[in-house]
């Protein structure tokens, strides 16, 4: 009984439709967390008692490097899922979180070379976390060259599963032994070891980690959405879900129905990805795409 | 109808049909036999990366100084960075030719475990790649500065080393074998992989060298090896299956 | 404000600092979409483009026995 819903998650339509109705709530509200913890940590956040208001960079810096290693663990599981109940839509979720994760990276090293500067005095000293993200960020490339290598959709996704897996156990040992390589050279050099112990700190923080969390679900369903309409190349369910009538592969000729004169509609403004613009509206099955 | 009767009947053709007509043991190694006979009649093929380790090694002094004291310090680097270099070389030999000759698909359908059989092939590949490597070492570790009573702390951290190399690059050679435009993937997804064996072999090769007890990291290099024996080829097999698709 | 927009100095971090967070993340949002536009227009002209599929076999009568 408790499987149901997962294998109702499962099934590409009811999954592309749950989503969309989803997307608006996730990005609205990571929106408005957004606003308030960047206000809350520019400006209500005291100065840090030796790192002055430098420390401030933790409002992105630290979500950013949660995230990141975070989304790889949801590739790898979904990855997972795909592989060993033959998925689809795990395998769409997988395919969409490698560029959002190696976004993330991107930004957490940037952002953790602008902190160090003015921490260290040099924009990298080769510092375990900094380190770690980087050799993390190698492994988001990788996984997505590996995907772009393959022409076919099935072959790249059960591949670049198999490689998520291998990486996601690589990941703590990785980490593990950065951290033990740094800790023989350097002492510790862990950035923002203090700092964080009061609340007008870490409640914006928080806010900020809540927000990037909504952010990248938001995001993911999107992404999803497409790479499921990629998997599901001739599914009747397509043609209802686009806005158009239920679209009968069996006739003869192709169809001529109200869904012909909107090839491409532009997505309507607001709205995450609902193409079922304007032309489809007046049309009673467009409400439930 | 007698059942002694009935049930020899009914047990002859059946165990004429299914018995297979090699053991797992014995398919493994009529595997490795016949890797090695291919390898040593290609003698050139598979020494190939042992001469480039030994390129790779002799470029460090050159790009510095010769001066034995300081390519003592930078003898961990330049042997670990040639070794991967060169097991990452050496990866191509081990489903290339094999894959385009058709004999994978056969391994794959002879209905015996693929995942032993592939163990099998990446076993020979170790003792044709990696192990040369761990010979050669002390002789460019000498080279490099090395004092002779470091030579056995090297060697250990080599073969434990080259060990999970060779597994681990099995299963970026499996997953990069059915793509066309391949390039330096495989580097790019076998090299981080390979960062922690990087770390703790080039460790226990600067405490070997400097005379310090290299327990530590070799104990670490040796679970790496463990965890890569174990679960590697079932890795490679489900990459090498994607791959022959 | 003039003290907000300084950043007690470090404004040369701090802000490129949010700035590559926010652009990237901006980027990641215009991606998203796009790719999901993609996949819908090319889905679009797939159904528009359908091809019949084949008809089941037909019986011919008298080929039978």
């Amino acid at each position: 009984m408790g499987w149901v819903w997962f294998h109702r998650f499962g099934s590409p339509p009811y999954f592309y439709r749950l989503s969309k109705r989803m997307v608006p709530w996730f990005a609205w509200s990571a929106l408005v967390l957004c606003v308030v913890g960047l206000i809350d940590g520019l400006v209500f956040a005291p100065p840090d008692f030796r790192q002055g208001d430098g420390y401030r960079i933790i409002f992105v810096h630290v979500p950013a490097a949660l995230l990141s290693l975070q989304v790889y663990v949801v590739m790898a599981a979904s990855a997972a899922i795909g592989l060993i109940w033959r998925m689809k839509v795990a395998h769409a979720v997988a395919a969409s979180c490698a560029t959002l994760g190696a976004s993330f990276t991107v930004v957490a090293l940037g952002t953790g070379m602008l902190w160090g500067k003015p921490m260290w005095g040099t924009y990298w000293a080769w510092d375990p976390r900094l380190t770690s993200e980087l050799l993390l960020l190698f492994l988001y490339l990788g996984y997505m060259g590996l995907r772009s290598g393959f022409d076919d959709t099935a072959r790249a996704d059960r591949a670049s599963a198999v490689l998520a897996i291998v990486g996601v156990v690589n990941v703590p040992i990785i980490h593990y032994s950065v951290v033990w390589w740094n800790s023989l050279h350097q002492g510790s050099t862990l950035i923002g070891a203090g700092g964080v112990a009061v609340p007008s700190m870490w409640v914006p923080l928080v806010i900020m980690i809540a927000a990037f969390e909504l952010y990248f679900i938001a995001l993911l369903l999107i992404r999803t959405r497409g790479e499921i309409l990629r998997r599901e190349r001739n599914a009747h369910w397509i043609g209802e879900a686009l806005g158009g009538p239920p679209v009968d592969f069996s006739q003869s000729g192709p169809p001529a129905s109200p869904a012909s004169p909107s090839v491409a509609p532009p997505p309507a403004l607001g709205s995450y990805g609902g193409a079922s613009g304007h032309p489809a509206a007046q049309h009673p099955a467009a409400q439930r795409g | 109808m007698m059942v002694d009767g009935g049930k020899s009947e009914r047990v002859a053709p059946q165990a004429a049909a299914s018995e297979p007509p090699l053991s797992l043991l014995g398919a493994a190694f009529a595997v490795m036999q016949r890797d090695l006979r291919l390898a040593l009649r290609r003698s050139g093929d598979t020494l190939q990366p042992l001469g480039f380790f030994v390129i790779v090694t002799t470029l460090f002094p050159l790009a510095l100084q010769p001066e034995l004291a300081l390519l003592r310090s930078i003898a961990p680097a330049a042997l670990w960075v040639g070794a991967l270099l060169a097991a990452l070389l050496a990866l191509d030999l081990l489903f290339r030719e094999d894959a385009q000759d058709g004999t994978l698909e056969q391994l794959a359908l002879c209905g015996l475990p693929f995942t032993a059989l592939l163990a099998a092939k990446t076993a020979v590949h170790w003792l044709l790649t990696g192990l040369p490597l761990v010979v050669i070492a002390p002789l460019i570790a000498t080279a490099l500065g090395a004092p002779a009573a470091a030579m056995p702390g090297i060697v250990a951290a080599l073969l434990l080393g080259t060990v999970a190399l060779s597994l681990l690059g099995a299963v970026g050679a499996g997953l990069t074998m059915g793509m066309k435009r391949n390039g330096s993937l495989m580097a790019l997804l076998v090299l981080p992989l390979a960062v922690p064996v990087l770390i703790f072999g080039a460790r226990a090769t600067a405490l070997a060298i400097a005379g310090e007890p290299t327990a530590a990291p070799l104990y670490l290099l040796g679970a790496m090896a463990v965890l890569a024996i174990t679960l590697a080829p079932w890795a490679v097999a489900a990459a090498v299956r994607i791959g022959l698709e | 404000m003039i003290h907000f927009l300084q950043m007690g100095g470090y404004a040369t971090y701090i802000w490129p600092a949010f700035a590559l967070a926010f652009i990237v993340m901006g980027l990641n949002i215009v991606w998203a979409r796009r790719s999901l536009h993609m996949a819908q227009t090319e889905a679009r002209r797939r159904m528009l483009s359908a091809r019949p599929r084949p008809q089941p076999p037909r019986d011919f009568p008298g080929l039978r026995p």
